[in-house]
């Protein structure tokens, strides 16, 4: 157990230096912005007093180092700073009543993870129950059926599986609304009804490949000792297949399962987008295109931090779940 | 509901039957004898599954209170356009079976149906790709007085024949645009791969040849870019891109290259190393170097031949994510510009039109297909990656 716990640890805080590499790189890269942030902010009103007050404001009179420091602790922090197209309302209005990125992304993150959650709810079950039929009629027509049908379901662009969703489930059988304009303090049944259709586009994409790599893995046992063994006493195909060889094909599913949330993080950014749900995603791709640097700053981390969260579960969840990689020779 | 849970029991009970019929019919042949269950349960579903969808091809297509009948109408699109697509792929293989060396008939005759309609894809859209200036009727980003023209081409549903595939919001021809949108879409794909495969693939190689700090550096390096999700890591760089080519006067879209290449680099040089180290261990390479070869010589004449089958492998993969990453990018608006005929771009601009698609199927014709054109391009890709690999590893199961 001792040596389990210390691949783990080791795993994790290999974890953290990647995430603080990355929040470098996202730092650098965009202070490799030509310009100034204060001039930005301020647009065409720009006087050389105003710039000089916000530069000061936002600490950009002081070195890159001195800079990363301060926007790393206020990650840590919560303190995420305001948006440039806050502070410019509040500077050109000289009202107050701005609202800072950790206001506007607090909600939008707990959409998104609600979209994740009812996803991985639905594309889960689905994908493996479906690995496991495809492996247990292998080669039939069934299996070449499913065969094609995922390969041209991970092939396709997120935005097309989403159109061809809204046409056929929204406009021309009214089943789910085609717009998920959900709100807070929405019933919960109504709010699952409205995300429906973002869900369903990210449960085609990404069920492919589970279930494939289900079936792969289940098919690449069936040629053990053991399921031979299975086999010759005399139990169902069924039961060999779901009793004998899954348990032993969990860790590859496991991970291919960790990865594919972790997949969900971008492939929600153009889902979000087609069906207008109010999460991070659509925020993210809104201030990239009005420039939006600290927004899109803390969105780029949220959205790394995740994905190299789910990568570090699979990993972990790969090593607890095999004991031979629990204990290396 | 009542409807749903009838035909679930009419179906589990068929099998049933079906399964019995069969015992008894054939005096329990082996075929029937060892059927499973869900065997029997398959078949009986897919009979109702194509009588259904025989019967349903055959609904009329306009209702009586006179609106089209527009869910047989996609039907009977999909089903036409799988029959003519299924048949063509057929008769290319034939083709290809009949006509060439005795090599690529060979090719031919091993070849999965699915694979060739993949070949045929891929050469269609690089024929249109080329010659898209002779083919396409009108300039992409020509400007007619009619806008917002429905596809089809009849005058009475808001069509015209002069546009067969309609106009878009500010009256450019959709057939000309999707023409040069393979022009400039694949292209551009194609363009960056090669950079990608150039940049990743080189330096992979070299990694793998020279090993020491360099290697360290660059794969760590890689560790960390591969850490960003690509999709988000693009969007970041093309914010800060877009600010860069006001200032520069230089156009986004080359700034839009060399980033999907370097991010995709990260990926073909984990995989060219990879490749790279199992080759640099062999003799030859040993009996290379006590030749005296200059490094260059190493890489692209000795392991470069040697890494071929994987590389090109991962040429076709790699092709179909920076293909959907640049689609992706166009639709949420920070990809190829204006006026540049581009799929996801369209997609964007003309997807409205798909909520009229009940009164007016042809409405939603054109942002469909400028979607179905990124898609069949991936798929038909994929479906040839996905034979090859197949072939490569010896797998029959």
């Amino acid at each position: 157990m001792s040596s389990n716990l210390r691949i783990i640890f080791h795993r994790l805080g290999l974890g953290l230096i990647t995430l603080f590499v990355v929040s470098i790189v996202i730092f650098v890269a965009v202070n490799l912005l030509p310009g100034d942030f204060a001039e930005a902010i301020l647009g065409q009103g720009a006087t050389p007093e105003s710039v000089a007050q916000i530069r000061e404001d936002l600490g950009l009179d002081q070195g890159l180092v001195a800079r990363y420091i301060q926007w790393l602790g206020g990650m840590l922090t919560l303190d995420l700073g305001t948006s440039f197209a806050q502070l410019n309302f509040a500077n050109n209005l000289g009202g107050a009543g701005t609202v800072t990125v950790i206001e506007q992304i607090a909600p939008r993150l707990a959409n998104t993870l609600f979209l994740a959650a009812v996803t991985a709810c639905i594309a889960v079950p689905l994908a493996v129950t479906l690995g496991v039929l495809a492996a247990l009629y292998r080669n039939t027509a069934f299996d070449r059926a499913a065969n094609i049908f995922t390969l041209s379901s991970i092939s396709s662009p997120e935005f097309f599986m989403a159109y061809v969703l809204i046409l056929f489930l929204a406009v021309l059988n009214p089943i789910f609304p085609s717009l998920s304009n959900i709100f807070e303090g929405m019933p919960f049944g109504e709010r699952l009804e409205k995300s429906m259709l973002p869900a369903l586009t990210l449960t085609l994409v990404v069920t492919a490949h589970m279930m494939r790599m289900t079936r792969a893995a289940i098919i690449n046992l069936l040629a053990s000792p053991y399921i031979e063994m299975a086999r010759l006493k005399g139990l169902s195909p069924m039961r060999v297949i779901v009793k004998h060889a899954l348990p032993n094909a969990l860790a590859p599913i496991i991970n291919v399962i960790a990865l594919n949330l972790a997949y969900l993080i971008t492939g929600v950014v153009v889902v979000e987008v087609v069906f207008v749900y109010p999460g991070i995603g659509q925020l993210f791709v809104d201030s990239v295109k009005i420039r939006d640097i600290p927004v899109v700053q803390a969105c780029c981390l949220i959205f790394a931090a995740a994905y190299i969260l789910l990568n570090l579960a699979a990993d972990i969840l790969s090593i607890v779940s095999n004991p031979r990689l629990r204990h290396p020779k | 509901m009542t409807g749903f849970v009838v035909v679930i029991v009419v179906l589990f009970g068929g099998a049933f039957a079906f399964r019995l019929a069969g015992q008894t019919l054939t005096s329990n042949a082996p075929k029937f004898r060892d059927m499973s269950y869900g065997g029997a349960f398959g078949y009986v579903l897919a009979a109702a599954l194509f009588i259904w969808a025989v019967w349903f091809y055959f609904q009329p297509k306009v209702l009586d209170t006179g609106f089209p009948n527009a869910g047989v109408v996609f039907f009977r699109w999909a089903v036409q356009g799988l029959i003519i697509a299924s048949i063509a792929a057929f008769l290319f293989r034939l083709f290809g079976q009949l006509v060439g060396t005795a090599g690529t008939r060979k090719l031919f005759r091993s070849m999965p149906l699915t694979a060739a309609f993949g070949v045929l894809v891929i050469l269609t859209y690089a024929f249109v790709a080329v010659f898209a200036g002779a083919i396409a009727p009108h300039g992409q980003a020509e400007i007619f007085s009619a806008a917002n023209v429905v596809a089809g081409g009849d005058p009475a549903l808001g069509g015209d024949p002069a546009f067969p595939l309609g106009t878009d919001q500010i009256g450019r021809d959709i057939l000309s645009r999707l023409i040069y949108g393979a022009q400039n879409t694949v292209g551009i794909a194609f363009v960056t791969t090669c950079l990608a495969f150039f940049v990743g693939g080189s330096l992979g190689f070299l990694a793998a040849t020279l090993r020491g700090w360099l290697d360290q550096l660059l794969s760590r390096g890689v560790d960390v870019l591969m850490a960003i999700p690509s999709l988000i890591f693009a969007l970041l760089l093309m914010t800060i891109a877009s600010v860069w080519a006001a200032e520069l006067g230089v156009p986004l879209t080359i700034f839009m290259i060399f980033i999907i290449a370097l991010i995709d680099s990260t990926r073909v040089y984990r995989l060219a190393r990879a490749v790279g180290q199992n080759i640099v261990v062999m003799d030859y390479i040993e009996a290379a170097k006590l030749r005296g070869e200059g490094l260059g010589y190493l890489v692209f004449k000795e392991i470069l031949p040697n890494a071929m089958a994987p590389l090109l492998a991962e040429f076709g993969l790699r092709f179909c994510f920076v293909f959907l990453t640049i689609a992706s990018l166009s639709f949420l608006g920070v990809g190829i510009q204006p006026p540049l005929a581009d799929w996801g771009t369209m997609v964007r601009d003309l997807a409205p039109f798909i909520n009229f698609a009940a009164f007016a199927p042809t409405a939603a014709v054109a942002p469909l297909l400028a979607a179905g054109a990124i898609a069949l391009l991936t798929v038909g890709v994929n479906f040839v990656v996905d034979w090859m690999l197949h072939k490569s590893s010896g797998l029959k199961e």
